[in-house]
């Protein structure tokens, strides 16, 4: 203690001082552990960030997935007639599909063969337009025998391909009832490859394919027959 | 900002592309969508009262092709400035360089992608 009211004022100014940055010190101390902290919970949202980025391109992908599966389906049963089915088939191995060159085959049920009935890309892959492959003979024949699909896991632009050895085939069957097979043989340009989920998109729009080719068969069957029962009533009726 | 009410014209001569793309475009607020099946078609749709915010077309089309469509609506008075994105399955570099010489804002190869085509359009109509 002094007796001076000056060093006395001065020593609580002093004291008020050090409380203060004392004070001041464990706060900084706190707010050190506030920014680690916060740092911290920064670092998992910038990770679940991350992580709900990746679900996000994968949801958009599978939404148009989705979409295709969807217009597809909507086109292959918007017709019964033969032809126009045929002609929906191929707009989706082109433009969803992706690919340049194919063919369509359908299953002969009297001769058990594979026969095209559609295809597009013959310059790319000469004799497509003629395919006539006996059931179980072949990587073609073998698809639609088993009903599994075929995949050659190797880069298209390799040149090993031939009217046998498709880049892919995928069976076009009803439950268990093979109707026929799609091969492709080239793909666009832009496509270098299948992926995992074009694996997938293909095999169920050949499952919405091949109820709509055997629904469109089916009926030009019964009218065909209902034609000709109409023809022979008539000729009853008026003779 | 992305703008709403957009009026697009979707020239393609695949039913199944219009229907797929039109899918597609219902991202976009009240849009309209109006479809033309070849480049013919497509300059009498907007020849009419739709004044039309964007064209989509397709190259390979009976009649008149998407070059030409892209070709005459960018020497067209009170049509020229519409953006155009071209979506087709002519893939190589060479006719990207063609169909954007001509005067398409774009070009979209197939198969599409909805998220690109989405992300492609909101560019193009952003104000």
């Amino acid at each position: 203690m002094t007796d001076d009211p000056r060093a006395e004022k001065f020593l609580e100014l002093f004291n008020k001082g050090r409380e203060f940055t004392e004070e001041l010190l464990r706060e900084n101390e706190r707010l050190r552990g506030r920014i680690a902290a916060l740092e911290e919970r920064f670092r998992e949202i910038a990770e679940e960030n991350k992580d709900f980025s990746g679900r996000y391109a994968e949801i958009e992908e599978q939404n148009n997935n989705l979409a295709s599966l969807y217009v597809a389906s909507y086109q292959l049963h918007s017709t019964l007639d033969f032809r126009e089915v045929i002609d929906v088939v191929q707009e989706i191995i082109l433009n969803l599909i992706g690919a340049k060159s194919y063919a369509i085959l359908l299953l002969d049920e009297n001769t058990r063969e594979l026969r095209t009935v559609a295809w597009d890309g013959e310059e790319l892959m000469p004799g497509i337009d003629t395919l006539c492959i006996p059931l179980g003979s072949g990587m073609l024949g073998m698809v639609a025998a088993s009903g599994e699909s075929y995949y050659l896991h190797q880069d298209p632009k390799s040149g090993a391909l031939s009217l046998d050895r498709p880049l892919a085939a995928v069976p076009l069957k009803i439950k268990d009832q093979v109707i026929g097979a799609i091969a492709v043989y080239k793909l666009l340009v832009q496509k270098e490859a299948f992926t995992a989920v074009d694996y997938e998109l293909f095999a169920l729009l050949a499952a919405q394919a091949s109820t709509a080719i055997f629904s469109a068969k089916l009926y030009s069957e019964s009218e065909r027959k209902l034609n000709t029962i109409q023809s022979f009533l008539n000729l009853l009726t008026t003779s | 900002m992305m703008m709403n009410n957009a009026k697009f014209l979707i020239v393609e001569d695949s039913p199944t592309m219009r229907q797929l793309i039109a899918f597609s475009l219902r991202r976009f607020r009240n849009a309209k969508i109006i479809e033309a099946v070849d480049g013919v078609d497509a300059l009498r749709k907007l020849s009419g009262p739709d004044k039309i915010d964007l064209i989509l077309t397709d190259i390979n089309m009976p009649v008149m092709d998407g070059l030409k469509l892209v070709s005459l609506v960018r020497q067209t008075a009170g049509l020229k400035d519409i953006p155009i994105i071209i979506i087709t399955t002519e893939g190589a570099e060479e006719d990207r360089e063609r169909g954007l010489a001509l005067g398409a804002n774009a070009y979209i190869a197939k198969p599409i992608q909805s998220s690109h085509l989405i992300r492609t359009i909101s560019e193009l109509l952003a104000v």
